[in-house]
């Protein structure tokens, strides 16, 4: 377990030089969700969002959980780069625990969301958004959580598939019905009953709701602790199958 | 007496695609000794990368069995990972991260400490005429540069074994005679074991201890450059291409594709 934790941290620490090297992709992709909720927030703020409180306490965390769905899916093309320059088998042929190899990265795209959404809800603040700091942490542990169990799938995915296009192929077609199904951006009230339906089949609707309860303080309601029981299972789901697929691949 | 760091009995890889099995290795026995320095060669296709990834663990056999540095294959690959430098054809260098971070990280991947990672980076720096570039990042390096750095992180753990994969192409005559040299030198300063795949028979012949030929997933032939090019070319002083054709039947670039049944 130590040695686990130990190879985590340098794979950790790479993958994180690696991030903070590249100020282009960093400035462009935290500045991407901030114009997302600059300019598409205030559109909502005479709707109901399906929630008692305020438009901004149903956007944000359906932006955030969105953040952690999109970041956290597309994440495995960098690791196709990698292979295809030999880093991934370089490092397989070390003692390094292959499970580190995807910790390692998997803990760096957290870290980068945690940051993310810390940002946008700062933003929101100065928006409108009013949530107890308890609810807003909350809500960072469940896009944390959500963020590292769709990292490792994408990653273990990423390193069963060839090329970048096979992978942003699978990567979209999956992902798109996914968020439409969540109600990240508008309730799913609103929705027809089969689509309604249909979205309760999909993980992240619990995870956007039990957030949006969190951002109204109500945690002790059933919808947040179903969330939060969803949430873990989906990510203990993903963590292991991801961490089988990327044993299995390369 | 030589002491045997790389054994294989009947080692086999069969892949198992749609269209049916392909039997990429059908079974290679191999025995290399310690300090020697093994050429592995064959067309394309014959089975030597396979090979070369299953003796470095990154593929697991379908058949047989193989020792590297006292460890078993199968029943312990985190023991001969810890015993082998592997320096791939694709180099594995992160082109924006400097020389002395891919040096101080592969250290640390081989759970050395921060300070002595830090140490091996420049002793091995030093060793291979790196000192100068430490802070450059390895995508602005010429060719020849990147291949010397690529065989310093192969060295990090000070391995028994190192492995090279076609490690002089795409380089200049210049840089290839460069790098025969440091070969030779890490064979002969640290008694290193070199396993080496190549396509181009000069080198083997300038640099092998001995020649391993695979074909078609098995081994065709062995020995000594000499030995071979006078048991299959007539004449102990014919290059070693004409050996090699009368071995396999075609060149060293020629595509042979892995028999599927």
């Amino acid at each position: 377990m130590r040695e686990l934790l130990a190879d985590t941290g340098v794979i950790f620490g790479r993958c994180m030089r690696a991030t903070t090297r590249s100020k282009t992709n960093l400035f462009f992709g935290m500045l991407q969700p901030l114009l997302f909720l600059a300019l598409f927030g205030p559109l909502l703020t005479r709707l109901s969002l399906g929630v008692d409180g305020s438009s901004w306490q149903a956007f944000v965390p359906g932006v955030i959980v969105q953040l952690a769905i999109l970041g956290g899916s597309y994440v495995g093309l960098g690791i196709i780069v990698e292979r295809g320059q030999g880093v991934i088998d370089r490092m397989r042929v070390t003692p390094v625990r292959p499970a580190a190899l995807l910790l390692g990265r998997t803990l760096r795209d957290v870290v980068q969301l945690a940051v993310q959404a810390a940002l946008l809800v700062l933003l929101g603040l100065a928006f409108g958004l009013r949530a107890p700091v308890a609810g807003v942490l909350a809500g960072f542990v469940f896009v944390a959580v959500l963020s590292a169990a769709l990292s490792a799938l994408s990653y273990g995915l990423a390193m069963n598939v060839r090329t970048p296009p096979e992978f942003a192929a699978i990567a979209n077609t999956a992902g798109m019905p996914l968020m439409l199904l969540s109600g990240l951006l508008l309730p799913m009230t609103l929705a027809p009953g089969w689509l309604d339906g249909a979205s309760r089949f999909v993980p992240f609707r619990y995870t956007v709701d039990a957030v949006r309860q969190a951002y109204l303080g109500h945690y002790t309601s059933g919808t947040f602790a179903i969330g939060a029981a969803v949430t873990a299972v989906f990510a203990a789901v993903s963590l292991t199958g991801g961490a089988w697929l990327f044993r299995r691949g390369g | 007496m030589s002491t045997t760091v790389i054994s294989a009995r009947g080692l086999a890889r069969t892949f198992e695609l749609k269209s049916g099995p392909v039997h990429a290795v059908r079974g290679i026995d191999l025995s290399v000794a310690a300090g020697e320095i093994l050429g592995f060669l064959g067309p394309n296709g014959a089975g030597k990368t396979t090979t070369l990834r299953m003796l470095t663990t990154l593929l697991p056999p379908s058949g047989g069995a193989a020792e590297v540095a006292g460890c078993d294959l199968r029943r312990d690959p985190a023991g001969v990972r810890r015993a082998i430098g592997y320096v791939a054809q694709a180099g594995g260098l992160d082109p924006a991260c400097s020389v002395r971070e891919e040096l101080v990280t592969q250290g640390r991947l081989h759970r050395l400490g921060r300070a002595e990672s830090r140490e091996r980076a420049e002793r091995l720096a030093g060793e291979l005429a790196l000192v100068e570039l430490m802070e450059r990042p390895t995508g602005a390096l010429s060719g020849g540069q990147r291949r010397r750095l690529e065989i310093a992180l192969g060295l990090v753990n000070r391995p028994a074994v190192l492995f090279l994969d076609e490690p002089t192409t795409g380089l200049d005559p210049g840089s290839r005679a460069e790098l025969w040299d440091l070969v030779r030198r890490i064979r002969d300063e640290q008694g290193t074991t070199v396993f080496l795949t190549t396509h181009y028979l000069d080198e083997a012949d300038a640099l092998a201890d001995r020649i391993v030929v695979v074909d078609a997933g098995t081994v065709a032939a062995e020995g000594s450059p000499a030995d071979l090019k006078a048991r299959y070319a007539g004449d102990p002083a014919a290059p070693l291409q004409d050996a090699f054709l009368a071995i396999t039947g075609h060149g060293a670039r020629d595509e042979h594709a892995p028999v599927a049944i």
